[in-house]
């Protein structure tokens, strides 16, 4: 099982690849990624440096293609095909099918991942994506439960990547459109899920108040831990109970290390660590943890279970790195759907 | 210009739904979508019944697809969709790329909804190839974006656009209906029944912001684009759809139908103005009103 890791820059690749990542992705500095934040991904000089790096040390570059080009403005994605097939990437992380079109044709040999926000999420549009872009894997959205992927897996004509850890997102990904309902902003267009520019943090008295584009998606004390603010995670009311609640969901990180024998038992190639926007501090804790944690399951898969009950240092670090510090299986768990 | 229904979304029991299409073929709507397309666990009505229905307005001169699930997680929901493909006689309406997949290689041909990612007209010609006859613009875009889509060489296909109703913005493999009833999903006793409009869910300012119905989250404000049916003509859309969320809806489709675009801005708002939007048509957050 290849453990995939985010890089925001050069310093958390170099921090993924130091702390054991099998295989990095990243992204350009435009809108031919769901990740645009300012000061964050590469430049072209800056992709050849990283795929430098990773050829060097043996590990996988991957090149995150995941928004939808607008009419018109299509040759920068080509552009970054170009690219990657040019500095022989290991793979092209997509979900248009013009983009999946434009590589498969072009570029019979550069290998296609697709991407989440494709949100292909059964067999049928798995086969879809195989048959007509001959794509090498695929990225599941985090809305199926482990069984799902269990049995998606024995039958998937191409190896799945599912999320391992970091922000939960609760929607089947590329179809949410709550972010741009709100800040006009889409993930699918190149803007980012809740913008910073049109986050503000309001005081008022020992309250504070979250609002996106001036709407209230939160209100919590000074001192409460306070999560990235998205409308899925916000506390809302209704006519019936005016008492404000997490509907949709809290600000929860996914972690899924206790699954790790039964996604490895599935088949499934790939573990992603989500995470570009965030530090190399980050990269390195949570790599480095779960390096360790599939080292273990690999040289002792019965004794893993009992190994992760045991390793406090393992908790302890993943959650000092959660969103308001909690953790949930997410979707992976029937429970919690 | 054309007219068209988009399938319900809500849960309404077995009669109300058969009323309310017998009162829409009564209409002069020309283009009606049926199914479920939200989840799997509603049954109130059955395929057959959705093919009874899908007769009666065939038999009354409507043009009839069947709607295809939104989100699709496993092989018990690919074998309905078979079915669904393989109807033999009704062309689908796709809402997920498996739809797409099943639909093309049967040579049955579709329209793509507008929860298929078609962004751009590369993409919309690729689909074409496939055999779409049809598209409608996902929620998010434009009417710039749209022009640009359609100015450069006139499609073969035809172009609709969603013009009024509750917009579906978001589904998720957790139902939010059961979850506000604390009820797991897996025995969640169809409590989205409970609401035919969706659950109005507002901020701790009491503004209106979502409309939960089961795993789908809609917009808590209604898209009114009546008065830009003038300007879709002009841009070269095929199809206005509305959403159904009423049977009160018969009532707007035949004042619609019954105007000239020239008469359409003047269509007085039903009520509730102040929870309208139409801010995507504008490049703007879609929650907007312009």
């Amino acid at each position: 099982m290849e453990l995939l890791c985010p890089a925001g820059n050069l310093a958390s690749l170099k921090a993924a690849f130091n702390a054991g990542a099998d295989a990095v992705y990243l992204g350009l500095k435009n809108d031919t990624n769901a990740r645009s934040f300012a000061g964050l991904n590469f430049s072209p000089s800056q992709m050849a440096q990283a795929n430098k790096l990773a050829k060097q040390q043996n590990r996988k570059l991957f090149l995150t293609l995941n928004t939808f080009p607008k009419p018109g403005e299509e040759s920068r994605w080509y552009e970054a095909i170009d690219l990657a097939a040019d500095l022989h990437l290991d793979a092209v992380i997509c979900a248009d099918i013009s983009l999946l079109d434009y590589a498969s044709r072009h570029y019979p040999s550069l290998p296609l991942h697709l991407s989440v926000q494709a949100s292909a999420t059964n067999v049928a549009a798995l086969s879809f994506y195989k048959q007509q872009f001959n794509i090498e894997r695929a990225v599941l959205p985090r809305v199926l439960s482990i069984k799902q992927v269990r049995d998606l897996a024995k039958v998937s004509p191409v190896d799945l990547e599912v999320f391992a850890f970091g922000s939960l997102c609760i929607m089947a990904e590329g179809r949410c459109h709550l972010s741009s309902y709100v800040t006009g902003q889409s993930p699918n267009t190149g803007g980012s899920c809740s913008p910073a520019n049109h986050v503000r943090w309001q005081d008022q008295g020992s309250k504070k108040l979250t609002r996106l584009n001036e709407v209230l998606i939160d209100t919590t004390s000074q001192n409460e831990q306070l999560g990235y603010p998205v409308v899925c995670k916000g506390r809302y009311q209704t006519n019936e109970n005016m008492t404000a609640d997490y509907m949709l969901e809290s600000p929860t990180s996914l972690n899924t290390m206790s699954l790790i024998p039964q996604l490895a038992n599935a088949g499934i190639r790939s573990l992603k660590i989500e995470g570009r926007q965030r530090s190399p501090a980050y990269v390195t804790q949570v790599t480095q943890v779960w390096r360790q944690a599939i080292d273990a399951y690999l040289r002792s898969p019965e004794s893993f279970v009992q190994q992760l009950a045991q390793n406090h240092q393992w908790h302890a670090a993943l959650d000092k790195v959660s969103e308001g510090q909690i953790t949930t299986l997410g979707a992976y768990e029937r429970q919690w759907q | 210009m054309k007219y068209s229904l988009a399938p319900l979304t809500y849960c309404w029991d077995k009669a109300s739904v058969f009323d309310y299409y017998q009162a829409m073929s009564e209409t002069k709507i020309d283009c009606v979508y049926l199914g479920e397309v939200i989840c799997s666990r509603r049954r109130e009505l059955k395929f057959n019944d959705y093919l009874e229905l899908a007769h009666m307005l065939k038999a009354k001169g409507k043009q009839v697809f069947l709607s295809s699930m939104t989100l699709i997680e496993s092989q018990s929901e690919i074998t309905e969709l078979t079915r669904l493909v393989n109807n033999g006689e009704f062309a689908i309406e796709a809402n997920d790329m498996a739809a797409v997949h099943l639909a093309s290689q049967a040579k049955v041909p579709f329209v793509c909804g507008p929860a298929i990612n078609l962004y751009n007209r590369s993409s919309i010609d690729l689909m074409h190839n496939l055999g779409m006859t049809r598209f409608v613009m996902p929620y998010e875009l434009s009417q710039k974006w749209l022009e640009n889509v359609l100015r450069d060489n006139k499609p073969t296909f035809e172009t609709e656009v969603f013009g009024y109703g509750y917009m579906p913005l978001a589904h998720s493999a957790r139902c939010f209906t059961a979850k506000h009833h604390q009820q797991p999903k897996l025995d969640c006793k169809i409590v989205c029944q409970q609401y035919p409009k969706g659950l109005l869910t507002q901020t701790q300012e009491s503004q209106p912001l979502l409309r939960l119905n089961g795993i789908q989250t809609q917009s808590a404000a209604r898209l009114n684009l009546i008065d830009q049916i003038p300007v879709m003509a002009q841009i070269g859309v095929d199809y206005w759809r509305l959403s159904p969320s009423s049977i009160s809806d018969i009532e707007l489709i035949n004042q619609i139908t019954a105007s000239d675009l020239t008469q359409l801005a003047s269509i007085p708002p039903e009520n509730d103005t102040a929870n309208e939007c139409n801010g995507y048509w504008f490049s703007k957050p879609g929650m907007e009103i312009q």
